[in-house]
């Protein structure tokens, strides 16, 4: 048997594909079955898995438009194009499409809330600590930080402390 | 420091020490970042990834612990330099394609590399040798909290890190671990480690990471989910599974030494025999030849071979490596006679 696609070569892959309930068969040589394992793979990327699942999210289809229309005025990307490509366009996309993405995120990762890092946190942080926090409320804090066993912030503090209590001794 | 001073300099990761390193090759975090008001990458423009490019070059100047390090622009390096990157694990094979804007920050010890304008703006990874995610964390940590208070993140307090795609979204924090597992594999337990693991919401990749397929006895076993965990949470979940992955692989080991130790020692001396003797061995050959080595060093029946020189060989084998080695363009054909030459020479001057 020669391949359906060339016609040259033997057919040695034997290929079932479904498509709508038609069963169609397609007898093909090494070449041209890689040739179509490529195709398939690039129409079937991740990008196609998260916009699948972003369909799920669609509160009805009446509104599908209204939905596909909407565009991040920071960066410009529909919801149609994350739907395409899988990705968001910018940090303001989050805002943007909240509504869509809130659900999708709790698909993908089995929550919507973020308990990790803050880094407003660590900004805030470091400009307290500008403001010459006073020796026994950093002791204080020190003793937080150790009891919450945030060890990094404790190193912070107790250097800190260290430093105000050598300059006290130099100045008295 | 050049990249061609990559070449003789062994990676930190690849010491062979830590907890744990007759199984685990590697621990590895890394943590994804965008700077607020910029489009991510696919979507910025050249001028927004330039400005990108800079604010970020400019504010990792200033971190303690990246002091030592060195900035490659990909747009200056040619398709081996590239390759040679990714074989060092210094970067993705996502990082060498449409290269323009893109650049990665790599320390002297190897360990700390920071990739610019992949899929998100920044890409931080820390790699330790062994078992070893809670101190790499603690590394790493400290360096996103020095870019932190120089660069505006985009971020969110319901939604955490914003990420260009949503599946890294939360702590941006993607933890990893190397393993080697030769005797799940020969005692064909694999098949059934590899379906719990994707059952409890891990990914188990190739040694090159994403794209790649696991190929041989190597196994590189992440979390995927990046949001509505603590990445002390994070850690602790995928500790807990490789710990159970590292004892199913020490019992495998003891049931085969005990049932047939004259066949896997044959095995393993056949291997070593091999890699002394060949005169033309591909680059897969190698890996499963040196993997089974590496298994004859951590049993102790192989006494004169340290798992460094098994770890730099996995390493200077590669194509690029060898390219790089020999300074010329190399046909594959060219470079299986160059592997095995390379090989011949490094094990038997031992």
């Amino acid at each position: 048997m020669l391949c359906d696609v060339c016609g040259k070569n033997p057919a040695t892959v034997h290929l079932t594909e479904i498509i709508d309930e038609q069963m169609n068969e397609l007898h093909l040589c090494e070449d041209c079955a890689r040739h179509k394992s490529a195709a398939m793979e690039q129409q079937f990327g991740l990008s196609d898995l998260l916009a699948g699942m972003a369909d799920f999210e669609k509160p009805s289809s009446s509104k599908e438009e209204e939905i596909v229309m909407i565009k991040c005025p920071s960066c410009g990307l529909a919801y149609a194009d994350f739907k395409k490509i899988g990705r968001l366009g910018c940090g303001e996309c989050y805002n943007v499409f909240r509504k869509y993405l809130a659900p999708l995120l709790k698909r993908i990762h089995g929550s919507n809330q973020h308990i990790g890092k803050n880094p407003a946190k660590i900004k805030v942080s470091t400009k307290l600590y500008k403001k010459k926090t006073s020796l026994p409320e950093l002791k204080n804090q020190l003793q937080k930080a150790i009891s919450t066993e945030a060890f990094e912030e404790a190193a912070r503090l107790r250097d800190q402390i260290k430093e105000m209590e050598n300059k006290k001794e130099k100045e008295g | 420091m050049q990249i061609n001073d990559l070449i003789n300099h062994t990676s930190e990761w690849l010491k062979g020490t830590g907890p744990n390193s007759d199984v685990v090759i590697s621990s590895r975090i890394r943590l994804a970042r965008n700077l607020n008001k910029f489009p991510f990458p696919h979507w910025a423009s050249k001028a927004q990834l330039n400005a990108v490019l800079e604010k970020s070059s400019q504010a990792m100047e200033k971190v303690q612990l990246l002091k030592q390090s060195t900035l490659f622009v990909l747009a200056n390096l040619d398709s081996i330099d590239k390759q040679f990157l990714v074989e060092r694990h210094l970067m993705s094979i996502e990082h060498t394609q449409k290269t323009e804007q893109k650049a990665v920050l790599v320390n002297d010890e190897e360990n700390i590399a920071v990739m610019i304008n992949e899929e998100d703006h920044l890409r931080i990874q820390l790699m330790q040798s062994g078992f070893n995610l809670f101190e790499a964390w603690g590394i790493i940590n400290g360096i996103d909290d020095c870019l932190a208070k120089l660069l505006d993140y985009a971020y969110l307090d319901d939604f955490g890190y914003l990420t260009a795609c949503p599946t890294n979204t939360g702590t941006g924090m993607r933890g990893s671990v190397m393993l080697h597992l030769p005797a799940l594999v020969m005692s064909r337990q694999i098949e059934r480690v590899l379906a719990a693991i994707s059952k409890l919401s891990f990914t188990t990749r190739g040694l090159y990471g994403e794209g790649t397929q696991a190929s041989g006895n190597f196994f590189q076993i992440s979390n995927q989910v990046s949001l509505g965990h603590s990445e002390n949470e994070i850690i602790e979940n995928i500790n807990g599974l490789i710990r159970q992955i590292i004892e199913q692989e020490t019992q495998a080991r003891e049931i085969i030494l005990t049932k047939s130790k004259v066949v896997l020692e044959d095995r393993i001396n056949r291997s070593l025999g091999i890699l002394k003797s060949a005169r033309i061995i591909t680059s897969q050959e190698t890996t499963e030849l040196l993997s089974m080595i590496r298994l004859g060093s951590d049993l102790g029946m192989i006494k004169d071979i340290d798992r460094r020189t098994i770890n730099e060989l996995f390493i200077i084998t590669q194509p690029a490596h060898l390219q790089k080695l020999e300074n010329v363009k190399l046909s594959s054909d060219q470079r299986d006679l160059k592997r095995a030459e390379l090989i011949r020479k490094k094990l038997n001057l031992l």
